[in-house]
């Protein structure tokens, strides 16, 4: 979650959405994102919505903490039941990020969950994420989470490597998360992802290529793979600006992604979107598949979005403001905007050629067309989806992702 | 409090005895405009209360900038302190104080019969001071010495008092020493161009001779010509000749300006003023041309009339192509007040439409590019300024380049560009440092004369085409701002000039193409292909950039190929952020110019162009 909010027009104080949104809500997936905002130290290339204190006071005095939170956070998934009406759907997918959820007692996750369950309902075959720190769980809490319906957990791996971790900030000592993952499997988690960054200063090759071997020996049947973005206004941001770390070349991180290609396809796993793998189609994350796909998801907490029928929302970020707005029975909604259909067509087109599955031909116009003609003769997208109707990535275009999607979107 | 006189002789009624027409010769900085508030002031033509800080620059930058660039005159009665009852009328032209403008300086001064010599007593004379006295001194002005800024604590009268009487040939002690700023000695100054500026002398019965010293446009009057009379007697309503084209005009308005424009019956022998006829263009009344009476009018015109000579040439192209109409009709309106701005259409394949514009320095161009910016809001390119070639083939045929890109094909035998005599004033102790400058552009040292015993008169023969390229920037760093330049044009001379191209992945980009000299031909296309390494960024493909004389190459950079372009997450909060990214991209895609394949931003040719933009913008502030 990006910090900035982007500029919008102003929710209905009750968070009511037009009509147009619930328009065929039937034969759109819903799933939930829910955001715990609370860290125990800020990691100094993050900049997510996140705070290290326990207590926020917001206005007139109602106190955001993290004891609270979860009874704070089920104010608005009873707001979402309100605002959704007599939406019929379950919930396919709920996914709970931060932050760190699990600075929260699991309780406080299982009774969220519950709280969805009592007023949505849950589809049968759910799939419900939590993100992890390694540091932050044990067997006992992993059981609990697992008992309460939880079937997916996603740690935050990042580096193998103790110098590359320590550029991050993060506190885990290597070898954690690999741990983390045999527990995972033993509390009877069906899946786990292990997140990895490469790029980080001061990363080698052979860091990256550690970090790799190290993650998938763990056994994971997911692996998501960031390029490390260098976000103004963070504490790495400031250390680079003042040479006190280098820069990491575009050129580097090009590198990097081809060798994550490299090892984890020659490990069973199979990219099907840029940035993650999987060890089978089950693997993949539903969730996420949702926001690249164009579902429905209702994002609660603080700075949390939401995407209901083209409508996107998002919430004020405080976790204090966004508390005071559930005490007085508002939504906690910022700023929203209706999406026209041409917006709808070029995030289409922008998500989905991000995946392994691509854009169909038929979402371009005549001038993106020509573009993807042109793309193909570059050696950007595949022949064979391409002759088949659907624009795919080459491992080359993946990593020129954007370039193409400037092009094909006119 | 002073007043106007009483008994003030009337325009067309005075008796040229009282007549002085006199300009003032200074530096910018030296005081000119605050001096001349003070003789408005004192005259008593300018209330107290309407009084305003330089009262006579009348055009924003002007004022901003602190130069004139149009000069004009200004009708002010005098009644010398020893010679109460008999008032005089005192002729104030205001001359341009640039070196672009020495052709209008010289048609202001034709004007007078003397001038004030102004210098800041805390800095002595500076280079186009120096290069205007002496053109005073050809025209036989009278020259009344004063240093200015006397209240300052930085000042040195008695030095500079010296400097000035080496200069003019008079005794330190006839150097006025005055301070426009508080008023200190002004009155005394007026005494003395009454008394030593000599009358104006003129033939009263024969057919009338104005010289035209200036030409405004105006955009309720039309244009206003300002005249010096100097036979006969030219008269409200009278159809009027203009000499140089034989084209005929009714008087609609003759008159004076004290300051502002005051209708009258006509001006006499000696007389200044100005003449409105109904023309919309300054070209139909040309500096330096002779008018005349329709009727029994003058058979010859007065001499020194010339047609000015644009001398540095730059492409103008609107940042956004969609401005190419707005920037014809700025050019034209403003080319109605400016007699001496060319332009043709011309179209670079880098830069799309725009005009190829000719100017009389640099100064000149920058402030037109400045005002076509500032007074029609366009957004610009220049392309780096350059100076007109004439190209000898080996078969005899001639080509006038104006534009670099345009430098003849094929076997060349002689290349002229144009020379000009600077001269350059500093402190002694950058002596070796000018001569430094000088020489690695080009130079022959012409001669050095000593000022004073810490400053130095530096005169060199320069191509115009080394000073045009941050000459001025270069002399400035070198002698920590101290040392001042003038030049005029003084022919051309043969040069081994060649054209470099720089070549974007084999396509030529016309708007980078340069002619140097051969020796610094590698050094600019080195300069150039890493500078543009720097700006461009990095395409879906590796991009060579070369700089080549014809078909050699002398200079190669490579933009690798962008490998990575793609953000590593895109999930919920991020879309909104994504697609207003992507939008913002798409915008920055249109600000690109295409160069053959290859992308290139607006920024990196504003960046590239600009090494000489400072040179030029330095140029205003001299």
């Amino acid at each position: 979650m990006p910090s900035a909010l982007p500029d919008g027009e102003p929710v209905p104080s009750d968070g009511a959405l037009p009509a147009s949104a619930l328009a065929g809500a039937a034969d759109r997936p819903l799933g939930f994102y829910l955001h715990v905002p609370y860290c125990a130290t800020r990691c100094g290339y993050c900049d997510f919505n996140t705070y290290t204190a326990t207590e926020l006071r917001g206005t007139g005095g109602v106190l955001a903490s993290r004891d609270n939170y979860a009874d704070t956070l089920i104010d608005e998934v009873r707001l979402a039941r309100k605002v959704l009406g007599d939406d019929p759907r379950e919930v396919r997918t709920v996914f709970v990020g931060g932050g760190t959820p699990t600075l929260l007692a699991a309780g406080d996750l299982v009774r969220m969950l519950g709280a969805i369950r009592e007023e949505f309902g849950l589809a049968p075959d759910a799939e419900v994420t939590t993100e992890a720190n390694p540091e932050s769980v044990d067997p006992a809490y992993l059981a609990e989470l697992r008992a309460g319906g939880f079937n997916r957990i996603s740690f935050g791996m990042q580096s193998a490597r103790q110098h590359v971790l320590k550029v991050l900030d993060r506190t885990h000592t290597p070898g954690r998360p690999e741990r983390c993952v045999a527990e995972a499997r033993g509390a009877g988690f069906d899946h786990v992802n292990l997140d990895l960054i490469y790029g980080t200063p001061g990363e080698s090759d052979e860091d990256w290529r550690a970090s790799l071997d190290a993650a998938i020996g763990a056994g994971p049947d997911h692996v998501s793979a960031y390029a490390l973005i260098v976000e103004e206004g963070t504490q790495l941001a400031r250390r680079i600006r003042r040479g006190e770390v280098p820069m990491t070349d575009d050129d580097v991180h090009a590198d990097r992604y081809l060798m994550a290609e490299e090892v984890l396809s020659a490990a069973g796993f199979a990219w099907y979107e840029v940035s993650n793998w999987a060890t089978s189609e089950a693997g993949r994350c539903l969730h996420n598949e949702l926001y690249w796909r164009g579902a429905d998801w209702w994002g609660a907490g603080p700075g949390a979005h939401s995407h209901v029928g083209g409508v996107r929302w998002w919430n004020v970020k405080h976790p204090g403001a966004y508390a005071a707005a559930l005490a007085s029975g508002r939504t906690p909604g910022a700023g929203r905007e209706l999406l026209s259909e041409e917006d709808r067509r070029v995030e289409r087109v922008l998500l989905e050629l991000r995946l392994r599955e691509g854009v169909p031909l038929s979402l371009l116009k005549q001038d993106g067309l020509a573009a993807s003609r042109r793309a193909l003769t570059d050696g950007l997208l595949q022949e064979g989806p391409y002759a088949g109707g659907r624009a795919v990535l080459t491992l080359r275009g993946r990593l020129l992702a954007d370039a193409v999607v400037r092009d094909l979107v006119d | 409090m002073p007043a106007t006189p009483n008994n003030v002789p009337e325009p067309s009624r005075t008796d040229p005895a009282l007549i002085r027409n006199f300009c003032i010769i200074a530096h910018i900085d030296h005081g000119k405009s605050t001096l001349a508030d003070r003789m408005l002031q004192l005259t008593g033509v300018v209330e107290q209360r309407q009084m305003r800080a330089q009262y006579l620059d009348r055009m924003d930058i002007e004022r901003e900038r602190g130069i004139t660039i149009k000069s004009q005159a200004v009708r002010l009665p005098w009644a010398p302190t020893h010679d109460k009852g008999n008032t005089h009328i005192l002729n104030m032209i205001d001359t341009p104080g640039h070196v672009d403008f020495t052709y209008e300086v010289s048609r202001s001064l034709a004007a007078c019969e003397g001038t004030i010599l102004l210098v800041d007593a805390a800095q002595g004379i500076e280079a186009q001071t120096l290069a205007n006295l002496y053109l005073a001194m050809e025209n036989d002005l009278t020259i009344i010495p004063v240093l200015n800024k006397i209240d300052l604590p930085a000042a040195q009268p008695e030095k500079f008092a010296e400097e000035l009487a080496n200069l003019v040939g008079c005794e330190p002690d006839d150097v006025l020493k005055v301070s426009a700023k508080t008023g200190l000695g002004v009155e005394a100054l007026l005494d003395k161009v009454v008394a030593e500026i000599p009358a104006p002398v003129g033939v009263k019965d024969a057919p009338a001779r104005a010289m035209i010293f200036d030409s405004v446009y105006d955009s309720y009057r039309g244009v206003v010509t300002y005249v010096r009379v100097i036979d006969g007697q030219l008269n409200k309503r009278e159809r009027i000749r203009m000499m140089s084209t034989g084209a005929t005009h009714e008087l609609l308005e003759i008159g004076t300006n004290s300051p502002e424009m005051l209708a009258a019956d006509g001006l006499g022998v000696g007389e200044v003023g100005y003449l409105i006829t109904g023309v919309k263009d300054v070209r139909q009344s040309k500096v330096g041309d002779t008018v005349t009476s329709q009727a029994k009018g003058a058979t010859e015109a007065l001499g020194g009339y010339k047609d000015p000579k644009p001398m540095v040439f730059s492409g103008l192209y609107p940042l956004d192509g969609s401005d190419y109409p707005e920037l014809r009709e700025a050019l034209d309106k403003l080319q109605l007040n400016d007699a001496a701005l060319v332009y043709e259409p011309e179209t670079s394949a880098a830069l799309g439409f725009g005009f190829r514009v000719g100017f009389l320095g640099l100064l000149h161009l920058d402030v037109i590019r400045e005002r076509l910016e500032r007074e029609f809001g366009l957004d610009l390119i220049a392309t780096a300024p350059n100076v007109v070639y004439r190209v000898v083939m080996e078969d005899g045929s001639e080509h006038v380049v104006t534009n670099p890109s345009e430098f003849p094909e094929g076997k060349i035998n002689e290349v002229y560009e144009p020379v000009v005599r600077a001269t350059i004033l500093a402190p002694t102790e950058f002596i070796g440092s000018i001569m430094e400058l000088c020489q690695t552009r080009r130079g022959t040292l012409l001669g050095m004369d000593y000022l004073s015993e810490d400053r130095v008169e530096i005169r060199y023969t320069l191509p115009l085409a080394e000073i045009v390229f941050d000459f001025f920037d270069q002399l400035k760093s070198k002698t920590r701002g101290y040392a001042s330049l003038d030049y005029e044009p003084t022919g051309e001379q043969t040069s081994s000039l060649v054209k470099v191209d720089i070549l974007l992945h084999g396509d030529k980009v016309d708007a980078f193409s340069a002619i140097t000299h051969k020796d610094a031909a590698y050094a600019y296309g080195v300069r150039l292909v890493a500078k543009l390494r720097e700006l461009i960024p990095r395409q879906a493909f590796e991009v060579p950039i070369q700089a080549a004389i014809g078909s050699r190459v002398i200079a190669r950079e490579t933009i690798r190929a962008i490998r990575k372009d793609v953000l590593a997450k895109c999930y919920g909060g991020d879309i909104s952020r994504k697609r207003k990214l992507l939008e913002k991209q798409k915008e920055g895609k249109k600000r690109m110019k295409m160069v053959g394949s290859v992308e290139v931003p607006q920024e990196a040719f504003i960046a590239v162009l600009s090494s000489d933009d400072s040179a030029g913008s330095a140029k205003g502030k001299k």
